[in-house]
């Protein structure tokens, strides 16, 4: 892995506007957004000879290639696990390319969960592990699969709603500095917050991720290349993923210890190949599908000590100025929910400096894919 | 509309089998006598392939629980809000099962106050009525109601 060590890196970076309802299609989107970061980066579409995105992708690599007019291809790749593979799309590029399998790498994400279908309503088939022990009792939802960790959390460890709401208004914060964010003009108070409906107590509507049409995309090239390209290169430093020993995705209940989940696996690899630690991160983009998972990152990660993520989130702690900035596009909370890949373009944005909520000469961020799933993270750097 | 059934796998049958008996089994390694769940083909502590399903006592306390409000699938959108728990088994402290706390066996999902759980309560299991399929879901009962 130290071969991948600021190797490769992220040249150009594209998405569409982020709304509830997109009139076009998942592939149009997806092909808008790889034009856009191509044309970031400076670089020819017939360049592009390897791509890289997730499982639950539903446009492909052949549609997508054949579409935007790529050259032949040698290099492509899927990864698992929903919002646990945004980062990983990054990591499978960037051996790819140091590798020499390849040397203009696409990744991407197009989802319309907007409009489109929800996933807990396709119940027609339950997957038979582990949904013949979680669905007939109602476990139904993303929402209480994780209300359950995090009732459990706050149990251990004292944490409170006051907790939560402090991530999910440190999203909405810069979502309000943030124009292409869905929550734009949106201010959020504790007041809202606190008398806000349920969807699965402990968690309330704020705890939830958006429900978001959208796509991104980012360019990965040789650091070599990259410094030719129009963009200040975001080298790729550290990447990892993680699928922690006796794991069992959404519902971690089943392992001896549920609360410490993939961001630790993840973590491990993920320092032990950086030439820094957490204390030298600037800014953090840290996955937020549920309040409750940034706690757990942070713990995960190495921000804080096991049980401290809570109280990690207090005085501002995660706002601009704070210990760790954090989301500074809003992140799924507030900008938009695209299985975290708006978490990587805004990574890339802070060390361009061209973030709406820039963080002073930040040149040090950490992205992070789902926790509670198999998971993926990358250290980027300027 | 009713709720969701059970959508068993060969690794989970058993487990649905003794249920339906109105016995709560978990596998067991028949070599190394781990218990294991949910259900799987090899034993992940000796990579035995030889399993038993042992009785256990039913009683347990609750890990965990949620209470679910819509939007819901149909069915469960009309009982919301019902409590979901995690029940940490007694005899098997590794092993956790999804369920809901209920005032009786045949009782509706939402019979039970939430304001009235409480991680570390004492439950016991009961069997819910046989579904169309003939399948008896567990549930459980608070040890002081």
């Amino acid at each position: 892995m130290a071969g991948l060590k600021d190797a490769t890196a992220i040249a150009g970076i594209g998405r569409t506007a982020f709304a509830k309802q997109l009139p076009e299609s998942e592939r149009t989107l997806a092909c808008r957004a790889i034009v856009a970061a191509l044309d970031d980066a400076g670089i020819a579409a017939s360049e592009v000879d390897a791509f890289a995105s997730y499982t639950m992708e539903e446009t492909d690599e052949v549609e997508i290639a054949k579409a935007i007019g790529a050259g032949d291809v040698t290099f492509f790749s899927k990864v698992g696990y929903g919002g646990g593979g945004s980062c990983a799309t990054l990591a499978h590029l960037a051996a790819a390319v140091a590798t020499g399998q390849a040397s203009v790498g696409v990744a991407w994400r197009s989802r319309k969960r907007g409009s489109g279908p929800r996933p807990w309503r396709n119940t027609a088939v339950q997957l038979p592990t582990p949904g013949q022990w979680t669905r007939p009792f109602g476990l139904l939802r993303p929402a209480d699969e994780i209300g359950m960790l995090a009732r459990r959390y706050m149990h251990e460890y004292g944490a409170t709603r006051d907790h939560f709401f402090n991530v999910a208004l440190a999203c909405r914060n810069r979502a309000n500095q943030n124009p292409a964010a869905m929550m734009y003009d949106r201010p959020l108070t504790r007041d809202m917050y606190m008398t806000s409906r349920w969807i699965s107590e402990p968690l309330c509507l704020f705890d939830n991720c958006l429900e978001t049409d959208g796509a991104l995309a980012c360019v990965v090239v040789s650091a070599e290349r990259a410094r030719d390209c129009r963009q200040k290169p975001v080298y790729l430093h550290s990447v990892a993923q993680g699928l922690p020993a006796q794991h069992h995705g959404m519902v971690n209940y089943w392992n001896d210890d549920p609360l410490t989940g993939p961001a630790w696996t993840a973590a491990r690899q993920l320092w032990k190949t950086a030439d820094f630690g957490p204390d030298d991160v600037d800014v953090a983009q840290i996955y937020d599908a549920f309040t409750p998972l940034i706690p757990l990152s942070l713990e995960g990660y190495g921000f804080c000590g096991r049980g401290e993520g809570a109280a990690f989130t207090e005085g501002g702690a995660l706002e601009i100025g704070g210990r760790l900035p954090l989301n500074t596009a809003g992140g799924g909370l507030s900008e938009a929910y695209v299985h975290g890949f708006n978490l990587i373009t805004e990574g890339v944005r802070q060390l361009r400096g061209t973030s709406t909520a820039q963080v002073p000469s930040a040149s040090t961020c950490l992205v992070t894919a789902g926790e509670g799933v198999p998971t993926s993270a990358v250290l980027l750097r300027s | 509309m009713s709720l969701l059934s059970p959508v068993v796998d060969g690794d989970g049958a058993p487990f649905w089998e003794y249920a339906s008996r109105g016995e709560l089994r978990v596998q067991t390694c028949a070599d190394c006598a781990e218990p294991r769940f949910p259900p799987r083909p090899c034993c992940p502590y000796c990579q035995s392939f030889d399993s038993d399903w042992r009785p256990v006592s039913g009683r347990g306390r609750i890990w965990s629980y949620v209470v679910p409000h819509p939007p819901l699938l149909p069915g469960y959108a009309e009982l919301a809000p019902y409590n979901t728990v995690l029940v940490e088994l007694t005899d098997a402290p590794r092993i956790r099962l999804v369920g809901n706390v209920v005032t009786a066996a045949d009782a509706p999902l939402d019979s039970v106050d939430p304001a009235r759980l409480r991680i570390g309560a004492g439950v016991r299991v009961v069997f819910a009525p046989p579904d169309e399929q003939g399948l008896r879901l567990p549930r459980w009962l608070l040890e002081r109601p």
